[in-house]
């Protein structure tokens, strides 16, 4: 049905003014990166990649970069195997506690993060996982999880369950016939899963405020004290690297799931 | 024989349902040492210390720092999610009439700041709104203004960050819910006579409330456990709950009064989800995320 004139102008602009609410500011972060000057002005006085060197040079930022990669690779390594498991054990049983499972699953995504974060700092310290790598990928698999659960419960729910068990039937053990027939078909969906989850790790920031430390502050930790001090043109140069990354996760993420569906 | 074969599907069902336990509980230990167990911990701690007491809770209700910021953190989670309405429905309204194209491109501009970290928003904010910032110096140049505005370090920009985090979670589900809309509905009302804006709000609208209310839980609940945001762009005098409880933890290391103020958010978000679960399956709030 086709909207009155005056009443399409006007969606139309207000729709182009909360696009660029929400566009602007990302797209602004990349030109005060490449500034010259030490305080903030736009547009910048000239080009530089001064922020840039400052941010390679630095070995307490190099420091946090080493640790965010680690803290993220491990927990796609650890997330995604334990999610795809739990997604086909949800997918695939009918039984009614499963359901149960599934919503205990999604529970980091309820519960507000600075509970979480404050309660596993008391469970933390009172088992001295405070401070330590193991804690941190610890705290990242558990809000990673629900990602990777979700995305590949959506796969495994196109796919037809009944060729598990044509190859089944025809001999293959079960497990074999999951790495051969099922696996490649959701693989998209793993992937996205994980992708997701690798994001999550590289942009967590609360639950490290309160339990990372020591030489295992993630990037975000340090960024966020350094930005309640002063705004350190340095945090453009390390949010634009951040931004482009995850902008290049995601795209691979989607181009994948578009070519498995 | 009939037995037999009731006992062997049944030994064969008890054996299936192992193995699915099996395969999901290295998932769901991680989520009960890491989830449950804190928020237990949590809870735990807020009624005991050296013997039960109900101190914590008395305190939040008799001092006044705790009651005004419960007030300020509800008053700026309503704010928020108005504000995300009235932004989000028009938004998600042109995306589900929009061609398909145009639709997707609407859609890909929702979903790209989602993607982006929440501190790199917080500190893009700062850059715009400062007193030196992007904003003041634009209106200075055009002579709009004499003096700075002070857009942040104060509520107003607490607001504005925490809406532009929140937006998308407000258009995907007023986008899906509005989808399923049957078309041939508004085409049924114009037949029987209706204009195009009579059928707007007499057929469509209500149609689309699943998707506000969605929408309006999902953001309203974010927004109450919000930190990173008020903590960066409040400057100090907007504090939040989760700012209470982060500053009982590190700066006065009281660990049962943070726990209490926990514990009563984590209560206040329940409800909301119970509540609003009678209307809307919990599971569709959700799956939008």
């Amino acid at each position: 049905m086709k909207m009155p004139r005056p009443y399409r102008i006007a969606l139309i602009t207000l729709c182009t003014l909360v696009l660029l609410f929400l566009i602007l500011p990302i797209l602004i972060i990349a030109p005060l990166s490449f500034s010259s000057a030490r305080f903030l002005s736009f547009p910048p006085p000239s080009l530089s990649l001064r922020w840039y060197q400052e941010y390679v040079g630095n070995p307490a930022w190099m420091q946090a970069t080493r640790v965010t990669l680690t803290v993220a690779v491990l927990t796609v390594i650890i997330a995604t195997p334990l999610g795809v498991a739990a997604a086909y054990a949800i997918s695939q049983s009918k039984w009614r506690i499963m359901r149960v499972i599934h919503m205990t699953l999604l529970l980091p995504l309820v519960v507000p993060i600075i509970i979480t974060a404050v309660g596993i700092f008391f469970v933390y310290a009172k088992v001295g996982l405070v401070a330590s790598m193991t804690g941190l990928v610890l705290a990242n698999v558990m809000l990673g999880l629900p990602y990777v659960v979700i995305s590949v419960a959506a796969g495994l729910q196109s796919f037809d369950a009944a060729q598990e068990m044509v190859a089944r039937s025809l001999g293959m053990s079960r497990l074999r016939s999951f790495f051969v027939v099922t696996l490649p078909q959701i693989k998209a969906s793993v992937i996205a899963g994980g992708i997701f989850a690798f994001i999550s790790a590289m942009d967590e920031t609360v639950v490290a405020l309160f339990i990372s430390g020591g030489q295992y502050q993630p990037l975000t930790k340090r960024m966020f004290t350094a930005l309640r001090d002063e705004i350190d043109p340095t945090i453009a140069a390390i949010s634009t690297l951040m931004t482009a990354a995850s902008f290049m996760l995601v795209l691979i993420a989607s181009t994948r799931q578009k070519k498995g569906a | 024989m009939k037995d037999t074969v009731r006992d062997i599907s049944l030994q064969h069902q008890r054996r299936e349902n192992g193995l699915m336990l099996a395969l999901a509980s290295p998932a769901l230990l991680v989520i009960l040492l890491l989830v449950v167990l804190p928020v237990g911990w949590l809870a735990w701690q807020s009624i005991y210390h050296d013997g039960f007491t109900l101190e914590n809770y008395r305190r939040i209700f008799s001092e006044d720092i705790y009651w005004r910021s419960f007030a300020l953190t509800f008053e700026i989670s309503l704010l928020v999610t108005l504000l995300a309405l009235l932004l989000g429905y028009p938004l998600a309204y042109a995306a589900s009439v929009a061609s398909k194209g145009w639709s997707i491109v609407i859609l890909a501009l929702v979903v790209l700041p989602f993607w982006t970290s929440v501190l790199v928003r917080a500190y893009a904010w700062l850059a715009l709104l400062q007193r030196t910032g992007v904003v003041n110096q634009f209106l200075r140049q055009v002579g709009a203004i004499d003096e700075p505005l002070a857009l942040v370090h104060n509520t107003f920009g607490t607001v504005v960050a925490t809406l532009h985090i929140l937006l998308p979670f407000m258009v995907l589900p007023l986008y899906a819910t509005m989808q399923k809309i049957p078309r041939d509905l508004l085409q049924a009302g114009a037949s029987l006579g209706a204009g195009p804006v009579h059928a707007f709000w007499r057929i469509f609208l209500p149609l689309s409330l699943p998707g506000v209310l969605a929408g309006g839980t999902l953001v309203f609940v974010l927004s109450l456990g919000f930190y990173i945001t008020p903590e960066l762009l409040g400057g100090g005098r907007t504090i939040m709950v989760s700012m209470l409880v982060s500053r009982n933890v590190e700066l006065y290391d009281q660990w049962g009064a943070a726990s209490a103020v926990g514990v009563v958010l984590l209560i206040a978000v329940a409800a909301i989800f119970v509540a609003v679960s009678r209307f809307v399956p919990l599971d569709r709030v959700l799956g939008q995320k």
